[in-house]
């Protein structure tokens, strides 16, 4: 559009506004909240404005948490969390890496059926499967630890789809110029598809990062340990209580999101560049 | 540097499709020979093969005295030229140049010896820091080249390299890779369906149809000799006209005396159809023109035949003055006649 409407500009830019609003308003009462001394926030009206109490609940809430409610110090659930949500990161991004390499690139018996074998599990989440999952993690002695907080939740259909889409679109001249070259599976799997995917693995790390970081039902589930409880439950926990320190839950919902925020700003760039990228 | 051996070399796929039905080929060391045929005719599938890209069904591929059929790509010593060229997009046109050789453990500095002295040759040292992406057409053929001549190979193998490039470019290209082959006296395989590029390159041309050989010989041989005919209607542009016997009969001439025996059908180049008539004894045969093409120095006639209204071409140069609707009578001479036989469709008399 090329018409110069000053109206329909100010209208545009006005719902763009409303909407911002909308999305930043609940976040910025989390903030607020999180600054507030123990009673200001069950007195009926929320303030709208920081308290100034904000550097001690944030501290309390990092070095000794909540815990007649059950809620370990946040630097140790944020560490916990962070650590499963890495783990669950990087073992889903190599293991679809790996299985779409396979699946793409060697002919061996049965290869459709253990394609949609995989992509049928993308209709099965955590969820469905939870309870024979858990079976089979207190049968291998896996409760209250982090393989069996991140192992169950490693395999990945989406990721070994979104590869094998993205390996399809590579030319086989490629592959076959990499052989010439002297190249063996291997070596044209780290020289060739690795580099090729960087953008994509980006786009990915950013997605399963979140994924692993919000999960919230299967750490409930499995750890009994507060050494092993994660930020998002500890939450959790702290709600449930009969009186809930809101300014205290407030603080930890608030480093809660801080993680994820990070990664997105971090990887923005080469995220944006994944989803949308199509030259090889 | 070897010769390259391809003895009763068949390729068949699952479901018992032949694509390659059973070829013996000798190339010799440092020969330039052109496989040359219509898509679909093998002629890729068959330099695969070779390549090691593709496995052989049955027969043996000898390079220098080696057998090679169970060997990879990569320890038959050779280097191939891809039609997309195939350069990997994240790496410097250096480190394309320089990944075969780092792979089969070349020193660093010997690497980087061989990748300018090619770069050299092949006129690209400007762009060795840039991706593949930032280069033009030719350029990327240029890199392409270059992968294949660090490695300094016993053969070159070329499967359509110079189709993705204009017309101009692909001139330019087809020059320096003669001029290169020339040079260098490295054995090499090209594959092409252009019988203009076929005939240009090759010391040998090797005609394929059909999964199977038509015909080996030089450029010239083949197109002064075709052995059958279908290399005489594929090599040449515009195809060779196909006259039949009979139909030449009833125009009635010596010329037609002592053909060999078989003999139904006569090919005729479309620029030995003269308009005007020789000295030496001839054949005369009238015709309508139906469509003129002037091409610049050259000039097509599309007639049909007097009497049995088949149509054909004539080529010759510069411009006529005549007109779409007229008749035309013109002329050929005896040497310019080749002999078939359209059941076997073989030239007759040897």
């Amino acid at each position: 559009m090329v018409e110069n409407r000053p109206w329909a500009n100010f209208f545009a830019h006005l719902t763009l506004m409303i909407g911002v609003a909308v999305v930043v308003f609940p976040v910025y009462v989390a903030l607020v909240a999180s600054t507030q001394a123990p009673g200001d926030l069950l007195r009926g009206t929320l303030p709208m404005l920081p308290g100034a109490h904000g550097i001690e609940n944030f501290t309390r809430m990092w070095q000794s948490g909540v815990s007649n409610a059950g809620a370990p110090p946040a630097g140790m659930m944020l560490w916990n969390s962070f650590v499963m949500a890495m783990a669950i990161t990087v073992g889903k991004l190599s293991i679809s890496l790996l299985s779409a390499f396979a699946i793409v690139y060697f002919r061996f018996r049965f290869r459709m059926f253990f394609f949609w074998l995989i992509f049928i599990t993308l209709m099965l989440p955590v969820e469905v499967r939870i309870i024979p999952t858990f079976q089979v993690v207190a049968d291998l002695n896996m409760l209250n630890s982090f393989a069996g907080l991140s192992i169950p939740l490693i395999a990945s259909a989406t990721a070994t789809f979104l590869f094998r889409q993205f390996f399809m679109t590579i030319p086989e001249e490629m592959l076959e110029a990499a052989r010439v070259d002297g190249a063996g599976p291997l070596k044209f799997f780290k020289d060739i598809l690795m580099p090729l995917s960087v953008t994509n693995i980006a786009a990915l790390f950013v997605i399963m990062f979140i994924y692993g970081w919000n999960q919230y039902l299967w750490p409930l589930l499995i750890t009994t340990d507060p050494d092993y409880y994660t930020i998002v439950m500890g939450i959790q926990r702290m709600t449930s209580e009969e009186n809930p320190q809101w300014h205290l839950i407030m603080a930890a919902v608030v480093m809660a999101a801080l993680p994820p925020v990070l990664v997105i700003l971090f990887m923005q760039r080469l995220f944006v560049k994944g989803l949308t990228e199509t030259e090889k | 540097m070897a010769s390259i051996t391809l003895e009763g070399l068949k390729k068949t796929y699952a479901g018992n499709v032949a694509a390659v039905k059973g070829i013996d080929l000798q190339i010799e060391d440092g020969e330039f020979v052109v496989l040359v045929g219509p898509s679909g005719c093998g002629k890729s599938t068959l330099l695969r093969m070779v390549a090691g890209l593709e496995t052989i069904t049955e027969g043996t591929l000898k390079i220098g005295d080696r057998v090679v059929n169970q060997l990879e790509p990569a320890e038959r010593d050779i280097a191939m030229v891809f039609q997309n060229y195939a350069l990997y997009p994240h790496m410097t046109v250096y480190k394309n140049l320089a990944y075969g050789l780092k792979n089969r453990g070349f020193k660093k500095d010997d690497i980087d010896k061989r990748v300018r002295l090619a770069a050299k040759m092949l006129e690209i040292e400007d762009f060795l820091e840039r991706k593949p992406r930032k280069l033009s057409g030719g350029q990327r053929q240029r890199v392409a080249m270059g992968r294949a001549l660090v490695r300094e190979p016993s053969a070159f193998l070329f499967d359509e390299p110079l189709s993705n490039l204009d017309a101009k470019l692909r001139v330019q290209m087809r020059v320096e890779i003669k001029q290169l082959q020339r040079r260098l006296k490295t054995t090499s395989l090209y594959v092409t369906h252009d019988q203009l590029e076929a005939m240009t390159l090759g010391d040998r041309l090797v005609v394929l149809n059909a999964g199977q050989i038509e015909q080996v010989g030089t450029p010239m041989e083949i197109y002064a000799r075709p052995a059958t005919m279908f290399v005489a209607e594929f090599i040449g542009s515009p195809a060779m006209n196909m006259l039949p016997l009979d139909y030449l009969h009833t125009q009635g001439s010596s010329v037609l005396e002592h053909l060999p025996e078989g003999t139904d059908t006569l090919g005729i180049r479309p620029d030995d159809m003269r308009l005007t008539a020789p000295d030496a004894p001839h054949l005369a045969i009238d015709a309508t023109l139906m469509l003129f093409e002037a091409a610049g120095a050259e000039s097509h006639l599309y007639v049909n035949l007097a009497g049995s209204e088949q149509p054909t071409v004539i080529r010759t140069s510069g411009q006529p003055s005549v007109r779409e609707g007229e008749m035309l009578r013109f002329y050929v001479t005896r040497d310019a006649l080749h002999p078939f036989n359209s059941a076997t469709r073989k030239r007759t008399g040897g």
